[in-house]
């Protein structure tokens, strides 16, 4: 399998995530630059997470208009695999190819921090290879992760089972207190309407090794791998 | 016209240099030509009250492939065909003006000390020293500088794993705030400062340059704080972003063959740059100012050459491929100007339109002069040195536990998880231990290899003996260095001291650097960099003494490193190291928070010290450790709490108390470890102990969910836990 790692500049973790998905998952990645626009030949395209223009204006607000981004929607509406990891998810949400924004957290300050994620939807493309309500231990390292949209937003989101991961406790509960960025209902990756586009905050590229502390994020690139 | 005072104050230069200066060209300089003397003179640039002393520091091993003062950075060989590089620098007057930017672009300034040598900027560190936090000003002074850091340093996308944090009134009215940055490279690929070749090409690609930071290096880092209050304007405005670019940019353009030498502008901007890397290659330069790309209307070539504007590298192309180095900064979008060219002459060529406005040799320009004194002893050393335990009431045994707690949650000792957590530390996928720990570690991907690192200064041990205080910076930062289960390699050091024009904060500096080699040599350990910040003080009261090393420790197997938390239930806990003697309290924690006193010398044998860290690194090596924490601030009792509470596990066992209670619990007595182990491993450990002559203690074991300390402390774990966690 294929995957495509978008590189805007600013973008950090496409180093990351080509170590996880090449070193330790044994796929073929590329890196794309965000002003190619040709994605043939891969079967997933990864937005990566990093400060895409420096986050200046609003996260993911330049990176949006990026020649890649037009294509990527393309991909996206074919139904191939799309995944946003932390600024990834922000972008994707500018682009309109998910809904809702994520704001400053409500503390106002930067977290990086292990976090617990309860898998509230194990259907998807990218969640297939979870357990229902299986718990992944995977960082968070950000500034704006705090997901917000309108009430009939988020009403659909969890009537429709988009919401794929929320932040919980090692057991999973859902409470205020593993929330770590005050995102509304611990939303930490949804899903779009035909469930083929991921948004999360949480980093999975960097669970994938014992040494690390998790390998927790594997089973989200082991999980596409096994639907193609 | 012979310059006036006013002149020569603004560029901080004294008139016994401008007459040198005037005795070396054989004429008056020109105004231009003043400024590139006072930053180039400039203690921060020119090292001149440092530059004897700093000889002293050994800098050879077989392992060091770039010493001190060669290139921006020391670098060292770790094997495999890689190497690393590692430098710390201070951004203390910057941060006390304006803190956010001025720790900002701190970090912005070492991260291109290392990737303008070819090397990818991994890892960064922060030493930083507050005064108390109780009042306002030092709260607002550490926010922005901890928000400066996270700012800056989280969008260029290396881990900052480690620091340390230090308060103590001295530093009220001078933080200080030192950042450490390491690259890793292939052997061979380091670029090097450096301009040569007639009609080579000199490229200054980056940020456009403005008024911001005129005249930070003889401006700010060379005056009192007393001085600097109104200097706002002389402090720089970081662009992350544009760095994180150059970052990726410039890694490319190091892998070609289309340059001879990279600088980055750093303090007195193009100046340094272009002088320092005009003189080592041996060259001349000729620099036309209205090349220069400017974000501001009518600067003159004076502001133009001392502008500190960040985000900007000088490049020396190749004759022929200054094409190809464009189009490699088109694609990342950034300027790129063509602004000079190489000589032969050796002059130092600036014009402004084609008329010359400067034209010096380089060798008069990079060659301040070098200041030795004689310092005297301070007659108030003696009195501080000695501690009359008689008059310092012991620790009763009802009130041991009430005591660590107290410590615990001391601002000194504390955790210091609500800084830290703020800086992405995981970014690279490399971080195996994470901020918290003695030190530390980050594997080196693709091997079974992994460094630890770490800083440490003391300066509250400084203070009361500079030499002995030099002495355990060094052994103390190699101790934890040792506890992560590696072998010290090199250190970086940042000597933050008062104003050397004075007797004793001269005198500190030098016993200090007496103190720091004294260690390296007996622990063979080189210095490979370093950074001299001097003048910190405010109102004739200097900072307490604070040298801080940056340590760089290897771990050959990635699998057999330790950390300091205990592991597992049932498992013997011992003591590597002898007992402390009742003096041990000297100057300590312990004695400050309960007592209110600073004064009483710490020991140390370094011999003991050698042995213990041999003992270390050989049982992680073995694989006979479970864990290893260093005993330092707080002592004995605070070292067991603290494996307690990052196991989250408890303890049950016993201190022996021969003297005085509080020295057994919380005298800081060097050169020594507390360990945990399988049981069944007791036997080896002490056996190796032996060997290298290391005194063992077996205390207890690790158990349950309190903290037990026979006859003298019982208490929930979770007490300590949240003491502990919530001290800041």
């Amino acid at each position: 399998m294929k995957f495509g790692i978008v590189v805007f500049p600013g973008t950090w973790s496409d180093r990351d995530c080509y170590y996880s998905i090449h070193n330790i998952c044994g796929q073929d990645a590329v890196y794309i630059w965000h002003k190619d626009t040709d994605l043939s030949g891969c079967d997933c395209i990864v937005l990566p997470g990093g400060f895409s223009y420096g986050d200046y204006l609003r996260t993911g607000a330049i990176a949006r208009f990026s020649p890649v981004m037009d294509s990527v929607a393309d991909f996206s509406k074919k139904g191939r695999p799309v995944i946003g990891i932390c600024n990834g998810f922000q972008v994707l949400c500018e682009a309109h190819l998910l809904p809702g924004v994520l704001r400053q957290n409500d503390h106002l300050q930067y977290r990086c921090q292990w976090t617990y994620l309860k898998t509230v939807n194990n259907t998807t493309p990218f969640t297939s290879k979870c357990k229902k309500g299986q718990v992944l231990k995977i960082p968070i390292s950000h500034y704006e992760g705090r997901y917000y949209a309108d009430e009939s937003v988020i009403n659909e989101l969890e009537d429709t089972g988009r919401v794929a991961f929320r932040y919980g406790t090692p057991s999973g509960e859902i409470t205020g207190e593993a929330n770590p960025n005050g995102a509304l209902n611990n939303i930490a990756g949804i899903v779009n309407k035909q469930g083929n586009v991921l948004g999360m905050m949480p980093h999975p590229e960097r669970s994938c090794e014992d040494i690390l502390g998790s390998t927790d994020g594997n089973i989200i690139w082991e999980s596409l791998i096994a639907g193609i | 016209m012979p310059a006036s005072k006013e002149q020569l104050e603004e560029i901080a230069l004294s008139r016994r240099e401008y007459n040198l200066i005037v005795k070396l060209l054989g004429r008056e300089p020109t105004y231009v030509e003043l400024g590139l003397f006072g930053s180039l003179w400039s203690e921060h640039c020119g090292y001149k009250h440092s530059k004897a002393l700093l000889k002293m520091f050994p800098s050879m091993g077989k392992h060091v492939l770039v010493k001190p003062g060669e290139e921006n950075a020391g670098v060292i060989d770790i094997g495999d065909g890689q190497v690393i590089g590692f430098k710390m620098e201070s951004h203390n007057h910057p941060s006390y003006i304006e803190p956010y930017q001025g720790a900002a672009t701190g970090v912005g300034g070492i991260v291109r000390d290392i990737f303008t040598m070819g090397l990818r900027p991994i890892a960064l560190m922060n030493s930083l020293r507050f005064g108390p936090l109780s009042e306002p000003h030092n709260r607002y002074l550490m926010s922005g500088v901890v928000g400066g850091i996270a700012g800056y340093g989280n969008c260029l996308g290396i881990a900052d794993v480690g620091g340390e944090i230090y308060f103590d009134d001295c530093y009220s009215g001078n933080p200080l705030v030192n950042a450490f940055c390491l690259g890793i490279g292939k052997a061979g690929c380091i670029v090097k400062a450096c301009s040569y070749g007639e009609g080579n090409l000199v490229m200054l690609v980056g940020a456009d340059t403005g008024r911001d930071g005129m005249h930070g290096a003889s401006g700010l880092a060379s005056r009192t704080f007393e001085e600097v209050r109104e200097l706002r304007s002389a402090v720089q405005v970081g662009n992350p972003f544009m760095e994180k670019l150059l970052i990726e940019a410039c890694l490319e353009l190091a892998k070609t063959d289309w340059i001879v030498g990279m600088q980055d502008c750093g303090a007195a901007g193009l100046t340094s740059a272009t002088v320092e890397a005009a003189d080592k290659g041996g060259s001349g330069m000729d620099i036309e100012v209205q090349k220069v790309p400017r974000r501001e209307k009518g600067m003159t070539p004076y502001e133009v050459m001392l502008s500190e504007s960040q985000e900007r590298m000088v490049i020396i192309v190749k004759k022929g491929c200054e094409g190809k180095v464009k189009a490699l900064f088109d694609r990342w979008e950034l300027h790129s100007d063509i602004i000079g060219r190489v000589t032969s002459d050796g002059m130092f060529t600036i014009r402004d339109n084609g008329q010359v406005v400067a034209h010096a040799p380089v060798n008069i320009l990079n060659a301040p002069p070098v200041y030795r004194f004689r310092p005297k002893k301070p007659d108030w050393l003696e009195g501080l040195q000695e501690l009359d335990l008689s008059k310092i009431k012991d620790v009763a045994p009802k009130d041991a536990g009430s005591t660590l707690l107290k410590l615990l949650a001391a601002p000194n000792i504390c955790s210091k998880h609500k800084v830290y957590r703020q800086y992405d530390h995981q970014v690279g996928d490399n971080t195996v231990v994470l901020p918290g720990s003695d030190a530390a570690v980050l594997r080196i991907q693709e091997t079974s290899k992994a460094i630890s690192m770490v800083t440490d200064g003391n300066g509250r041990y400084c203070y009361v003996n500079p030499f002995i205080g030099g002495v355990i910076a060094v052994a103390e930062a190699a101790r934890n260095t040792a506890c992560s289960g590696a072998r010290p390699m090199a250190i970086t050091n940042c000597l933050n001291f008062g104003n050397p024009d004075k007797n004793d904060p001269y005198y500190q500096l030098r016993e200090c650097i007496k103190g720091m080699t004294y260690a390296c040599k007996k622990l063979k350990i080189p210095v490979i960099s370093g950074n001299v910040s001097l003048y910190n003080e405010t109102r004739g009261v200097a900072i307490f003494p604070t040298p801080v090393v940056g340590m760089v420790g290897l771990i050959k197997d990635v699998n057999r490193h330790c950390s300091s938390g205990f592991k597992k239930e049932g498992d013997a806990v011992l003591l590597l190291g002898g007992p402390g003697g009742d003096a041990s309290i000297g100057s300590g924690e312990y004695l400050e928070l309960v007592h209110g006193k600073v004064s009483g010398s710490q020991r140390i044998d370094i011999a003991s010290e050698k042995n213990l860290h041999d003992c270390l690194i050989k049982a992680a090596g073995k694989g006979l450790l479970r864990s290893a924490h260093d005993c330092s601030d707080g002592g004995l009792t605070v070292t067991l709490a603290e494996s307690c509470i990052l196991g989250d596990i408890g303890f049950k066992g016993e201190v022996k108390t021969g003297g005085r209670i509080d020295a057994a619990l919380f005298g800081e007595a060097q050169s020594r470890a507390v360990v945990s182990l399988d049981p069944q491993s007791v036997r080896r450990l002490e056996e190796l102990a032996y060997r290298c002559r290391v005194p063992v203690t077996r205390l207890g074991v690790v158990h349950g969910s309190r903290f037990a300390l026979k006859g003298l402390i019982d208490l929930p774990l979770g007490e300590l836990d949240r003491a502990w966690r919530n001290g800041l």
